[in-house]
């Protein structure tokens, strides 16, 4: 029976005979430490007094999140004409800043969910604040399209992006790929909230009794109804064991068509530039490509300050690099692919909109894209690279700006260079754009940081689920038979 | 005696240890016992005699509704309450509503597996006589607990703690109800 046989079991008679050479298995969390030791530091920040730099920071993110308050309430009170758009360039900055944050979400949930299916331990330390980033960054996505709709009340009745009927009782298009997208990304914010809270319980559990035995009633309760009365049950474990592999299961092909539906806002139209079949894979990858560079943008100083470098190792660094070196190359690869496709296609248009993009008016977008796209991975080749801290830190920054401009090449060079001369334009954006673009950095900003100082910052049972100590068969298996 | 309590909870101090004991109560024949650890331990499931969980029951039952919901939907807007035609196409058809078909199963499903989670966990559960015992905090950080009921047919509270001393506890305690 399976309870007796990690006991009696002995190796194969084969194994004496090849004697295998045990591969070293990367160690997750270093120096040694105790299960207590986890939950005392990834509580102790929540439970220690607020730092002064937290202070700081949070009032510069309230400060800059008031830029996109304003930006909106502007825009709602006066019109869209208030942003840059006009002929032909009717989609600009708005929807360059929802693909770019909802790319930046989709990190997040390749953490959790497929490093998950593909049982890659070193996804526990940094999964939790990738999660968080991930939600974080589809409100900041959802700004966007609601408000780009201007009168955003209209957004929802009569229905412009949700199925309510208008006025003459019309519904919404559901042939068209926008509509597509209203339900992938409203889907895709609920799983991950869902998702995240999830695995929250647990360690909302411990912070309820932690906060019980120091009298803090207040907290303790706060923590304990969202707890949901978790009492680390085997028979509990078990059902939410099943519970959140099914939930990444069901996340992974979520987080794949999230970006597929997005790219088809634009595959599916006729515009030269956008009408190409290898979008999907492209813009998956790309957001993958982005969201580990903003992982990484956060969570090194995080490991800074906090004094993690025991739960995120090097060696969870070079993992992440490795992602962001691999799609980072699948990236250039696919810029390769489209310039072969629009010569090798003979259609004029679609060739032109490509010379256009490397030497057209927006050739400076392109070059500062291929520049942080394409040879700024490349560094993580090296792993002396891969052991500078600070030198990641500014090369995921890159690949951060450089996904911006990515979607900002794609998005605008086709359109403001269509098929008839007599309707070319250039656009820029207005002011009210800019500062309501760059105001959703501190509506970012002031999400995470309430989230570190209020909520764990990385899973404690699923970290101590994959130090050594929590084999229930240690000293058994191995290579000392 | 046995009537005033709710159950025995003795300590463990390593995943191993409580592997073995819990391989020890289910071979003496219990059946309302469990195990309280920080983290999900690697089969113990099976030590246990827990059998497969029925989360993916509720899961596929919300998967087919949001399937079901997607595409009756955007039959009955487009080709039952308002058929209009646009670009000359279908008023409906799987192809163009699949997308939408296809996310509402993946929400459904979330919400179905964690209605699931919740209900045969029987959750919220904010009183519990594990939750009262001091010792809950440890158990959620870094000890293990096995915890006997007193209802359970088999219970007898001397012939349960001898169990859990043989089985290598290294305390037991007894748990008010």
């Amino acid at each position: 029976m399976a309870h007796s046989a990690h006991t009696e079991h002995a190796a194969p008679a084969i194994l004496a005979e090849v004697n295998p050479t045990p591969l070293p298995r990367a160690i997750l969390v270093e120096n040694n430490r105790s299960f207590n030791w986890v939950t005392e530091k990834i509580c102790g920040i929540i439970e220690g007094p607020t730092p002064r730099w937290w202070w700081i920071s949070f009032a510069v993110s309230c400060f800059i999140a008031s830029f996109t308050v304003f930006g909106i309430v502007y825009l709602v009170s006066t019109g869209v004409g208030v942003w840059g758009h006009a002929n032909p360039v009717n989609w600009a900055w708005d929807i360059v800043n929802f693909v770019f944050w909802i790319g930046i979400g989709h990190a997040g949930t390749l953490i959790s969910a497929i490093l998950c299916l593909l049982r890659q331990k070193w996804r526990t330390s940094i999964n939790r604040a990738a999660e968080a980033m991930t939600i974080f960054a589809v409100v900041c996505a959802g700004i966007f399209p609601v408000f780009h709709v201007g009168r955003v009340w209209f957004a929802v009745w009569p229905g412009y992006l949700f199925p309510v009927p208008n006025a003459n009782a019309i519904w919404p298009n559901f042939r068209s790929p926008l509509e597509w997208d209203v339900f992938a990304v409203s889907t895709y914010g609920t799983v991950s909230v869902l998702f995240w809270y999830i695995g929250l319980i647990p360690d909302l559990a411990v912070l309820r009794d932690r906060f019980f035995k120091t009298g803090n009633k207040v907290k303790s309760a706060l923590y304990g109804f969202f707890a949901m009365g978790w009492r680390g049950s085997n028979r509990h474990w078990s059902n939410y064991e099943m519970a959140y592999l099914i939930l990444a299961g069901i996340s992974t092909p979520l987080v794949l068509s999230v970006h597929t539906i997005v790219s088809f806002d634009f595959a599916v139209s006729l515009i030269p530039g956008w009408h190409t079949t290898i979008f999907p894979p492209y813009f998956v990858a790309g957001a993958i490509f982005s969201g580990f560079g903003m992982v990484l943008t956060l969570m090194l100083p995080l490991r800074a300050i906090f004094r993690l470098e025991d739960l995120i190792t090097q060696y969870h660094i070079d993992c992440m690099c490795k992602i962001i070196l691999a799609t980072g190359t699948i990236v250039g690869y696919a810029y390769g692919i489209e310039f072969f496709i629009a010569w090798y296609g003979s259609n004029p248009y679609e060739g032109f909109a490509f010379i256009n993009r490397a030497f057209g008016h927006y050739a400076w977008a392109y070059w500062i894209m291929i520049t942080c796209n394409v040879i700024t991975p490349q560094f993580f080749w090296f792993k002396k690279v891969r052991e500078n801290i600070v030198l990641v830190w500014i090369l995921s920054i890159f690949v951060n700006v450089g996904m911006w401009f990515e979607r900002f090449v794609i998005i605008v060079t086709s359109l403001a260079r269509d098929f008839l001369p007599s309707s070319w334009g250039y656009y820029s954006p207005s002011a009210v754009e800019i500062f309501t673009f760059f105001g959703t950095f501190g509506v970012f900003g002031v999400l995470f940081l309430l989230f570190i100082r209020f909520l764990p910052i990385m899973p404690m049972a699923e970290i101590k689920a994959v130090m050594p100590q929590a084999d229930p068969h240690a000293g058994h298996g191995d290579s000392k038979h | 005696m046995a009537d005033s309590i709710y159950g025995l909870m003795a300590r463990f101090d390593s995943a191993s240890e409580i592997f073995h004991a819990a391989e020890k109560v289910r071979d003496a024949g219990f059946k309302n016992w469990d195990c309280i650890t920080p983290f999900p331990i690697h089969g113990l499931d099976g030590a246990m005699g827990v059998r497969r969980s029925h989360v993916p029951k509720f899961s596929l039952i919300g998967g087919l509704t949001g399937f079901t919901t997607g595409m009756s939907m955007i039959w009955f807007t487009g080709a039952f309450d308002y058929p209009l035609i646009v670009g000359g196409k279908p008023y409906f058809s799987p192809l163009f509503a699949f997308p939408i078909a296809y996310e509402l199963t993946i929400l459904f499903t979330a919400f179905a597996t964690i209605a699931g989670m919740f209900i045969l966990n029987w959750l919220p559960q904010h009183y519990h006589p594990v939750l009262k015992s001091d010792q809950i905090t440890r158990g959620l950080d870094d000890t293990f607990y096995v915890v006997i009921e007193a209802r359970d047919p088999k219970f007898d509270l001397a012939r349960a703690k001898a169990l859990l001393t043989q089985a290598g506890a290294k305390e037991i305690s007894e748990l008010e109800a």
